[in-house]
């Protein structure tokens, strides 16, 4: 299976440009929203490590694969993503303090400014592939001209709920874009123990629908695989798989620590191949992008990413109460005691 | 007797098992190499070699099942899934196969497994990673539901479970893994099963909990004792099937019963051992049995996790008020 890609690691052209390529204003935004994924990241990080966020889950080196997908979406699609889908989530209109509060272990961050049809986070690893199926079937039940993108990692594709999902969707043509981050490790398990199949692409054929492996290190790339797969799923043409490979360059999480499973010379080679470099060199060699511009873009991501934080450190905690308040539509009687008791009311 | 934590015991035992009987085989996610998320499993695979310690495909569902073939093959496997939150997809092979292959083969085919899991809140996880749901385990017949609680216990019952000729879902207190320490000797020495332990002994009030709410319980009753009111805590330690003859010998004691677990109140492993004890021991009663739990609301995520589970301050409150009624 040949590997669609247009840039080389060192940012050179390999094969004719797609179109969405010729939008210049495009791949800066593409480069800015990288970059500040990248920036949100380091600054989550940091947080993590001086208490003041929970565990997080690190998008470095993989900035292309969600934010490419993410820009070929249109508002009214719906996305399901999983946890290390921060990219994509901000590109939706998702604030960067809202997914702090998320990983800050507050159900508010879900309560997003992204499209309000979107699902949130899904960290049971592969459950919101069958959601996916279930949103494309309603979209395509009212003839709605709408696609669902659902994005999960490699791991998850050896779980039957990935299988069960694509074999449904390939049934009934269902205008589903699913999207496998191969990052090449869940966890601490490489590829080659959670599948001996040669690609991840390849499944979408025992599911009667067609697969491709995209760069994903190649931002352009995945938006160029994206768009075209969300076009077709649009006009009818049923779902599509889109492997996009990629390596994930840090810790599984803020409480994993990598080394233990894998060589620091492994994880080096690989960041020759990173998206983010990748693509600077592309723009700079066009002569469309500068270091003026490349300084006044950290000093705004930062400025953004520091204001964010700020608010996700003032926002008021939730009063203890309010645990019950979105378990029902109306809390039912029989628990009104238990909330009175949590807000401290007497209850005698 | 070196000072371990409940995760180290649970490695001690795992490899004392291992080494004792070559058809030991633990398989999961991230147990190799690795040595489990927890570090539960550290060091056996170089031990024991990849096939006895088996790095499997992110699939619960395959790790409960694999278990039952493995087992129905005279192996011992101990499957490990990674957080309470993920054992679901194993509750079809739990339910509809673990569980009665003995009784639905009239014993032709047995399943001598275990399936082990990390259990409970209050460690600031992710979403989903605090689940207590043992009642729901403990509701399955043909099924053992076992919960250490200190380090000793989780090596001695851990032994046991992986002894035991049935499946055994064997859940670790999450709270618990670092914070529990105490003196374990690699003996080789199993705890029994399906027996509750005495962790102190008292006349006016029976405590009753498992697994990781026994330090709020534990703390309860130190304070009870300041007031004059002497507890006695009950280790359940063994969910399904539990000790019946030791809660209601402790109830005819007392008179009065406290039950303390994490889980949500509606439908929790508390109903079950209260309408026993309204069954069994109503003459003994001097006071209704209480529950003190977890709220009717999904388990908070970090920021109010804490206001979740309960207090030892609710526990004191809940014992006093059983205390004063008469
Ligand atoms: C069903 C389930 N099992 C286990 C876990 C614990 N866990 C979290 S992430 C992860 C690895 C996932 O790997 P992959 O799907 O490749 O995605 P990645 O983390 O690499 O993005 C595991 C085992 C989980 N969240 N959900």
């Amino acid at each position: 299976m040949r590997r669609r890609n247009y840039l080389a690691p060192d940012g050179a052209i390999i094969r004719p440009l797609p179109s969405c390529a010729r939008d210049a204003k495009l791949l800066i935004e593409l480069y800015r929203s990288m970059v500040l994924l990248r920036l949100f990241d380091r600054k989550a990080v940091a947080l993590q490590r001086t208490g003041r966020l929970g565990t997080y889950a690190v998008s470095l080196g993989q900035e292309a694969v969600s934010v490419g997908i993410a820009s070929a979406m249109r508002q009214e699609d719906v996305l399901l993503p999983s946890y290390r889908d921060n990219g994509a989530l901000l590109w939706r209109g998702v604030k960067p303090e809202e997914i702090l509060l998320f990983w800050g272990g507050d159900e508010r961050g879900n309560q997003f400014s992204g499209p309000v049809h979107d699902f949130p986070f899904c960290v049971p690893v592969g459950s919101q592939a069958p959601h996916a199926a279930g949103v494309a079937y309603a979209l395509k039940l009212r003839k709605q001209p709408r696609v669902a993108v659902c994005l999960f990692g490699d791991g998850a594709t050896s779980k039957g709920d990935v299988y069960e999902a694509m074999n449904f969707a390939g049934v009934h043509k269902l205008p589903l874009v699913f999207v496998v981050t191969n990052n090449q490790w869940a966890i601490s398990v490489p590829l080659r123990l959670q599948t001996a199949s040669e690609t991840l692409a390849q499944k979408a054929i025992a599911a009667g629908f067609s697969g491709e492996q995209v760069d994903g290190c190649d931002v352009v790339a995945m938006r160029a695989a994206a768009e075209e797969a969300i076009a077709a799923a649009r006009d009818g043409n049923g779902p599509h798989f889109i492997e996009a490979v990629t390596y994930r360059l840090g810790d599984h999480t803020t409480s994993d620590d990598a080394l233990r499973y894998r060589s620091a010379e492994e994880v080096q080679a690989h960041w020759k191949e990173e998206p983010i470099a990748r693509l600077r060199s592309y723009l700079v060699g066009q002569k469309m992008w500068t270091k003026a511009d490349e300084e006044r873009l950290a000093a705004e991501c930062h400025e953004r990413i520091e204001a964010a934080v700020q608010r996700y450190l003032t926002t008021p905690p939730r009063r203890p109460e309010t645990m019950f308040d979105n378990l029902y539509a109306e809390l039912p009687e029989a628990y009104a005691a238990q909330r009175r008791e949590l807000a401290g009311e007497d209850d005698a | 007797m070196p000072e371990v934590t409940l995760v180290e015991a649970v490695n001690l035992a795992l490899g004392r098992a291992m080494a004792d009987d070559p058809d030991v085989v633990l398989l999961g996610e991230d147990i190799g190499v690795n040595g489990g998320v927890f570090r539960a499993t550290i060091g056996l695979q170089e031990r024991f070699g990849p096939e006895r310690v088996l790095d499997t495909p992110l699939a619960e569902l395959l790790i409960s099942g694999l278990c039952v073939g493995m087992a129905a093959q005279g192996l011992k496997p101990v499957g490990e899934i990674q957080f309470m939150g993920f054992i679901y997809p194993c509750l079809d092979q739990l339910v509809n196969h673990a569980s009665r292959m003995r009784n639905r083969t009239q014993g032709r085919l047995t399943c001598p497994m275990v399936l082990r899991s990390p259990h409970g809140a209050g460690i600031r996880a992710p979403e989903h990673h605090s689940e207590s749901t043992e009642a729901m385990l403990a509701h399955i017949p043909g099924l053992r539901v076992v919960m250490p609680s200190s380090p000793e216990r989780a090596y001695g019952l851990l032994l046991a479970a992986i002894r035991d000729p049935d499946p055994v879902v064997f859940l670790e207190p999450t709270r618990l893994y670092r914070a529990a320490k105490g003196d374990v000797e690699d003996n080789g020495e199993a705890l029994p099963l399906d027996h509750a332990f005495v962790l102190r002994e008292g006349r006016d009030i029976t405590l009753i909990s498992w697994g990781a709410m026994l330090k709020e319980t534990m703390a309860a009753a130190d304070t009870l004792a300041d007031d004059g009111i002497a507890a006695e805590v009950i280790d359940l330690a063994t969910l399904k099937p539990y000790d019946e003859n030791t809660v209601l010998g402790s109830v005819a004691r007392t008179g009065r019963c406290v039950i303390v677990h994490e889980a949500a109140h509606t439908g929790g492993f508390g109903a079950e051992i209260a309408a026993m004890i309204a069954e069994r021991g109503l003459s003994s009663l001097l006071a209704p049995v209480i529950r003190v739990t977890g709220y009717d609301t999904v388990i908070p995520m970090a920021r109010l996790e804490q206001r979740y589970m309960p207090s030892v301050g609710r526990i004191v409150a809940a014992a006093r008020k059983t205390c004063q009624y008469n």
